[in-house]
């Protein structure tokens, strides 16, 4: 069939459609938010809160709020669209789904993602890292988000639907992440330590690029078969 | 190469049929080799100079981490057979395979627990390689957990065929993890470019009782992939005849 | 004999692992039959339920 617009055309309709939605409920992407900080929190209350002994725990606590956090997002990336028929209209259109998948998990992305980098750094400093730490803290944490989001939008595929659906998309993005958080977590560690970070950087980085070519077209394939 | 016997292994009747036979061609082999191999390892072959009888444990322990990773890679080879080609035996064995994989990988980790402690002073330790012994774990599990949690038995099949797939990643991981990274567990000694450094009183033992091990994974595989597949027929008369008076 | 029983001090952990070897092979090979015995129950079920249907 020829299509009105290109997929770079549809892709950016969809971010669009998708990001005036989330306005309008603005608890979907608070929550994880809240979340985030909240747990962070919890760290310094159940240990002694000295600084010092803050630091050595940071990169861990920042990593482990970060992915729960994301469990948590999760939830709403396909969610809506697969009940009310929007995902299978996508997948009808004949655009290349997996672009446009990977248009949602993008705005996905901006929405829970971006903003729990942006925070990580007053989190970080709250747990006692340098601010000249911070920088590094930030794209460590950007990067690993964006590999979250990416993996994520497999097990959300994958659980469409599914009752409990929640509790499983757990136990099943967490292993595919784990690659992730050691390399994060070691970049993230070396900087607050102030050491050079770049050696698990450039792996996480490495990370981050194969999931940005192969985890659309697992979340594809694993979509459509839910939508079934 | 006449592809007609891998379409005939599709077929749910033949597959049935053919399983049934060969499942005691499996069994016995693997009884046999698995009670001479342990037997042989436990009692015949000589004491290590360093570990003196705790290394007698590798007889178990070694053939069910092998073991974990071919099962694994097997049960991801079934599912893309069954999800590529659309043949529904494939995601029959895959299913069958996964129980007995997480098993063998369990089993894996725990002797390798009792083995670490007379070794390195320690049951645990946060080395790559078991760490991702255990995440292959949790993929097993996660698999099962997934055609449990989904009903209907076709996007059961499919959506599980999708995750073996991804997660089929962690093999290699597993097996290259102890050269990429510094780790507590030894390099490969068996599986290695200039040949097995293990002496031969002690490889034997091992290749018997891995050897015992893989039949028996055929053998199991096979008994419950006739399951799987009696559980995916909808019609045929050739079940009456299959399942008519046999317990 | 004895020393074999003793196995110069880790005999807690070599036969603990042979236990457990051997429980998981015994385990799944149970567990397999026991699965077709009752794959087998309920296709001859189906099947019963199709007759009376037509």
């Amino acid at each position: 069939m020829t299509l009105r617009r290109s997929a770079t055309q549809a892709a950016g309709a969809v971010m669009r459609r998708d990001l005036l939605l989330a306005f309008r409920r603005p608890g979907d992407w608070l929550q994880p938010l809240a979340f985030f900080l909240i747990v962070t929190l919890l760290f310094p209350l159940a240990l002694d809160p000295e600084l010092g002994r803050l630091r050595q725990l940071a990169p861990a606590a920042l990593w482990v709020a970060l992915m729960l956090a994301s469990m948590l997002a999760l939830d709403f990336l396909f969610r809506e669209d697969a009940q009310d028929g929007t995902l299978e209209q996508f997948a009808l259109s004949g655009q290349p789904f997996a672009a446009l998948l990977l248009a949602k998990t993008a705005t996905h992305w901006i929405l829970t993602g971006l903003p729990l980098a942006m925070v990580a750094p007053l989190a970080a400093v709250s747990l006692g890292a340098p601010a000249s730490s911070i920088p590094m803290v930030l794209v460590t944490l950007l990067l690993g988000s964006v590999s979250l989001s990416l993996i994520g939008a497999i097990g959300a595929g994958l659980t469409l639907g599914v009752r409990r659906g929640g509790a499983l998309l757990s136990l099943l993005v967490l292993p595919l992440a784990i690659p992730t958080l050691v390399f994060g977590a070691r970049a993230t560690q070396l900087a607050i330590m102030g050491e050079s970070a770049e050696g698990p950087l450039y792996l996480l980085a490495a990370l981050v690029v194969l999931g940005l070519t192969l985890a659309p077209l697992a979340a594809a394939a694993a979509v459509r078969i839910s939508l079934e | 190469m006449s592809w007609a016997w891998f379409h005939r292994f599709g077929s749910p009747p033949y597959f049935y049929r053919v399983a049934g036979i060969l499942v005691p061609w499996f069994a016995w082999p693997a009884a046999i080799l698995i009670f001479v191999g342990l037997t042989w390892g436990l009692v015949i072959a000589p004491p290590d100079r360093l570990q003196s009888d705790a290394y007698r444990i590798i007889f178990v322990h070694v053939p069910n981490s092998w073991l974990s990773l071919m099962s694994y890679s097997a049960m991801a080879i079934a599912a893309a057979v069954g999800l590529i080609w659309r043949i529904k035996v494939g995601h029959a064995v895959a299913a069958a395979i996964a129980p007995a994989g997480a098993t063998f990988t369990a089993v894996s980790l725990l002797t390798g627990m009792l083995w670490g402690q007379p070794m390195w002073g320690t049951y645990w330790a946060w080395d790559p390689r078991i760490v991702f012994e255990l995440i292959m774990l949790f993929f097993f599990l996660g698999y099962i957990a997934l055609r449990n949690a989904i009903d209907d038995v076709s996007r059961a099949d499919r959506s599980s065929a999708v995750l073996a797939i991804v997660g089929a990643v962690n093999v290699p991981i597993v097996h290259y993890s102890v050269i990429w990274w510094n780790s507590l567990h030894q390099a490969p000694s068996v599986l290695r470019v200039n040949g097995p450094s293990m002496p031969l009183a002690m490889l034997a033992p091992l290749l018997v009782s891995f050897l015992g091990f893989t039949c028996y994974f055929f053998a199991v595989m096979l008994v419950r992939a006739r399951a799987e597949v009696l559980r995916r027929e909808r019609g045929g008369d050739w079940i009456r005849e299959a399942v008519a008076g046999s317990t | 004999m004895s020393e074999f029983l003793h196995m110069s001090g880790y005999a807690f952990y070599v036969f603990t692992a042979y236990a457990i070897g051997i429980a998981s092979l015994l385990l799944n090979v149970w567990w397999a039959r026991r699965n077709l015995t009752l794959a087998k129950e309920s296709a001859r079920r189906r099947l019963a339920m199709r007759d009376v249907a037509s």
